[in-house]
């Protein structure tokens, strides 16, 4: 008998044998495939449980906070925006059961805790909850609300950038939306036809116009293909492809250098530089500058738009039909995001150098302790300190005497280029045709912060429009 | 063969108690640092009671042990401490589950544990010649058959998620099914101890294939309804499996015709197979199984969750007392619906992961281990199929509810043996629990006495 119950013992090995089989496809294998089963609500509620950490301004005012309602294992959180709308771009928001945006999307790692093992180990064994970390962004609540006051409830979008570390120290869109009615409105908000739940300033694409002008020159001065000196003639007006391609105004300049004609955004000129730079040059200084790429910025991917030339959704490159000389003046089917244009005039001030653009500054646990610090890092280098002491001259005359002189300030040196582009048969913006462009930075001989601020839908000119409001975000960072 | 067996396990009877004493050791640490895990995350709701409770447990264990020291002294040393772990595992697990369902279950448990170990020594004191249960049989196998169907009675009975399994006696709720397998497999063993000759010899080969000799075939078909009734009229497909299971494992045991299993098993899946087309509850449970996402909300609710917490678990676990029990801002254990009972293994997984999910089977193979070689030694074919038999019943309950919350069969309530909250199930082990180590005593002693070289007297 014993041999029989040997065997017996050996199949009921081989049934338990089966149970730990099965039970490691559910706890291992199949494991993440059941956690993105919509009947499992633990995932959510795991979620929930944890406090998410803060989000504070660069000067500690509070954005972001998680705040517990319920006792024990039914302790939940939920995300409170102390500001309201101020930050709603570009932190976005966090709800367990809707979605999280932007900032807080991007983040979620560090703000769940998600990042350090060793610290959720250590919390394990103390049994304690977990718990987020907060993040110190460099945003600048004062500049922020500058922003909103300028556009004055015209939809455009605002980004300032510090030029040598590329901390981003105000980005607005208007309008703006109040992340704290999310759970409420999110379907009302998503439907708005205002698009208020868009940040305009990564998100959106617009005709650059003139400013685009500044690149074209960065082309043709860094490459050799013109220097200081060199003069072209600068008609009233060229036919490019068979169409007329006329200098706002409708002026002739004759023969003129560089500097005047960015003074005095000549269109016939820059028609003429950009074609003799050629495409493959210009198509390589705007990669250097960001251009057919998303931005390198800690936001989510898919909330971020590329800038370059479009046929639609495509992107196209050099040698696939692309009109060099209306590219060179911004026109075209190129367009821009906000940040790339600032992006832009962060690189001249930067002696040539263009640093990723980042949000965050400082990362630290619940107790205080730094436990990440943002290192200002490199994307590319564009041009040389040279060109980059060229086109900054060349765009404080833009301020000091030419179409952008509403971005003086009183002690203060600024550079910078304006840009109006015409957008005809906009339906959004029911007869108002213009993109006002301002690109710019201060002071010019040590430059602190370098910006760029659009407004959508208006009859004004990038240099009426657009110029007061980044002089006026420009000067609250500088002053403060 | 067996004399060789038999005479090289020839025990020194205090050394195997020794064993058996330091065995226990590991089993209170191990209760007394998960209660004071328990306690530390909780200070708030629970007073300074863990460290007491870890000293009471190993208090009761050293009683029990000390009993057996002296009634059962050849007794196998790692039955007892393997069964006071699974008790400690289950404890531990249902004291952590008080502190957020704010009940009292792990008290209530520790003392259906006491009064189990108790049990266990009546059934000793008074069973010291286990082979009367042999004159009983008929007796018991009735008793067994009034137990499983005490649930369908009107006033006794309790329905609880469409199976029959609960009795009500005033404040008292029973599974009577936990004492009817012990009864049951008494019965077999003594049954097929006494006909497995026949069965052997009367059997004919009919178209290549062995079958019983008719004459003898009543009983086993009467074993054979007796699983198909208890289908059809307590409608739990997990006990009349567990049965049916040990019903085989008897019949091969006995009688070493692997045909017979075969044809055992056919009669089975045949009639449930007609069950399964014919009893609606039976067939709600196997499509649920089939398919639980067919109605995730509601009947797939249960062993979703269960595979779900399990998910969570991971290798090592979420870490003990964090799995989720509550739905948050709700009450009760509404995301792991009976996670003190027939849930607590995925509950264990949730916590401890694939890791401690493997630990606890491994433990029910260690105890099925032990009980087979005590099977082994044993001299009479009553033991052995007796020991063979509560092993196997043991072992498959085991199987049948985590094999229930693993997906690998219908889910179905039946407790996990020692772990599960529930007094039906704790008495009834302890029982079983007695019969074994008695089955083993008698066994070694009688081959000490047999074996051709006394022990040297060193320890005794």
């Amino acid at each position: 008998m014993n041999a029989r119950i040997l065997r017996l013992f050996g199949f009921i090995a081989l049934c338990f044998a089966v149970l730990v089989a099965f039970t490691s496809e559910w706890a291992v294998f199949g494991a993440e495939a059941l956690k993105q089963q919509t009947a499992n609500k633990r995932p959510l509620f795991k979620a929930q449980q944890i406090k998410r950490g803060r989000i504070v301004a660069a000067d500690g005012t509070l954005i972001a906070k998680s705040v517990g309602t319920g006792q024990g294992a039914s302790r939940q959180f939920i995300r409170e925006y102390p500001t309201a709308g101020l930050f709603g771009h570009p932190i976005g928001y966090n709800f367990v059961d809707l979605a999280n945006s932007e900032f807080e999307k991007f983040h979620n790692d560090e703000l769940t805790g998600q990042n350090s093992e060793f610290t959720t180990l250590f919390d394990q064994i103390r049994g304690r909850e977990p718990v987020g970390n907060n993040i110190t962004t460099s945003l600048d609540p004062t500049a922020q609300q500058a922003a909103f006051d300028l556009l004055a409830g015209r939809p455009g979008a605002v980004v300032a950038i510090e030029p040598d570390s590329g901390r981003v120290r105000a980005m607005v869109s208007q309008p703006p939306y109040d992340p704290n009615l999310i759970p409420e409105d999110f379907s009302e908000l998503s439907q708005d036809p205002a698009a208020p739940l868009v940040n305009r300033a990564v998100q959106s694409q617009y005709p650059p116009g003139s400013t685009f002008k500044l690149v074209t020159a960065a082309a043709a001065l860094d490459s050799g293909n013109i220097d200081l000196e060199t003069l072209i003639d600068a008609p009233a007006s060229l036919t490019v492809q068979g169409q007329p391609l006329a200098n706002s105004g409708g002026s002739a300049f004759g023969e003129i250098d560089v500097t005047t004609a960015l003074t005095n955004s000549v269109n016939t000129f820059f028609a003429k530089l950009g074609r003799r730079v050629g495409e493959e040059t210009l198509y390589e200084y705007m990669d250097r500058f960001g251009f057919n790429q998303k931005p390198d910025i800690d936001l989510p991917d898919f909330q971020l738009a590329t800038s370059g030339v479009f046929d639609g959704a495509d992107l196209l490159r050099a040698g696939e039909g692309v009109d060099i000389s209306r590219i060179a003046i911004g026109q075209e089917r190129l367009l821009a995001t906000p940040i790339q244009m600032a992006e832009i005039a962060a690189t001249i001030a930067n002696d040539g150098d263009l640093m990723k653009p980042r949000i965050w500054d400082r990362v630290s646990d619940v107790d205080g302790r730094t436990v990440d610090t943002m290192e200002p890092s490199r994307q590319s280098e564009v041009m040389s300190e040279e060109t980059a002491a060229q086109l900054t001259e060349a765009m404080r005359a833009v301020v000091d005497e030419g179409t952008g002189t509403a971005a003086a300030l009183s002690g203060i040196d600024v550079a910078g280029k304006t840009g109006t582009a015409e957008v005809p048969g906009r339906e959004e913006c029911a007869g108002l045709p213009n993109q006002a462009w301002f690109v710019g930075f201060a002071p010019a001989d040590d430059p602190q912060i370098a910006v760029a601020a659009t407004v959508e839908c208006t009859d004004g000119q990038g240099g009426t429009v657009a110029a007061p409001i980044a002089a006026g975000v420009m000067q609250t960072l500088i002053g403060g | 063969m067996e004399a060789r067996a038999a005479g090289r396990s020839a025990p020194r009877r205090s050394s195997a108690r020794n064993r058996e004493l330091v065995a226990l050791i590991p089993v209170a640490l191990l209760l007394t640092i998960g209660f004071a895990a328990v306690f530390s995350q909780n200070d708030s709701q629970l007073g300074n009671l863990s460290l007491s409770y870890g000293l009471y447990f190993l208090a009761v264990c050293l009683a029990t042990h000390i009993y057996i020291r002296i009634r059962l002294p050849e007794a196998d040393p790692y039955l007892f401490p393997l069964m006071a772990l699974l008790t400690a595992i289950g404890l531990v697990m249902i004291y952590r589950l008080d502190a957020e369902l704010a009940r009292d279950l792990a008290r209530d448990q520790a003392n259906w544990f006491v009064l189990g170990l108790v049990l266990f020594a009546v059934v000793v004191h008074f069973l010291r010649d286990y082979s009367v249960l042999e004159r009983y049989r008929y007796t018991i196998a009735l008793v067994g058959i009034g137990l499983l169907l005490a649930p369908r009675l009107p006033l006794l009975g309790e329905q609880v998620n469409g199976a029959y399994l609960g009795v009500r006696l005033g404040p008292i709720s029973f599974q009577p099914v936990e004492l009817a397998k012990i009864c049951i497999v008494v019965f077999l063993a003594s049954y097929l101890r006494e006909h497995r000759e026949l069965l052997v010899v009367g059997a004919k080969r009919v178209l290549g294939v062995t079958l019983p000799p008719i004459k003898h075939l009543g009983p086993l078909l009467v074993v054979w309804g007796a699983s198909m009734f208890m289908l059809i009229f307590i409608r739990d497909l997990g006990s009349s499996l567990m049965f049916f299971a040990a019903f085989l494992a008897l019949l091969y045991v006995a009688t070493g015709r692997l045909s017979f299993v075969v044809i055992g098993m056919t009669m089975f899946m045949a009639g449930a197979w007609f069950i399964y087309s014919t009893v609606s509850h039976v067939t709600d449970r196997v499509n649920i199984w089939l398919d639980p996402y067919q109605d995730p909300s509601d009947a797939g609710y249960q062993v979703l969750q269960s595979i779900f917490a399990q998910a969570d678990g991971g290798l090592f676990g979420e870490g003990f007392a964090r799995s989720l029990v509550v739905i948050p801002g709700g009450a009760g254990d509404g995301l792991l619906p009976a996670a003190h009972t027939d849930l607590i293994y995925s509950l264990i997984v949730s916590e401890l992961g694939l890791f401690g999910g493997a630990a606890v089977i491994s433990i029910y193979l260690l105890v099925a281990a032990r009980g087979f070689k005590i099977a082994m030694i044993a001299n009479d074919g009553f033991s052995k199929l007796l020991a063979t038999g509560l092993t196997t019943v043991f072992a498959f309950q085991a199987f049948v509810i985590i094999g229930g919350v693993t997906r690998v069969i219908p889910l179905t309530g039946v407790t996990l043996p020692l772990v599960s909250y529930g007094g039906s199930s704790i008495l009834a082990n302890f029982i079983l629990l007695a019969l074994l180590l008695l089955i083993s005593d008698r066994a070694r002693r009688e081959a000490r006495r047999d074996a051709p070289t006394p022990p040297t007297g060193v320890w005794s």
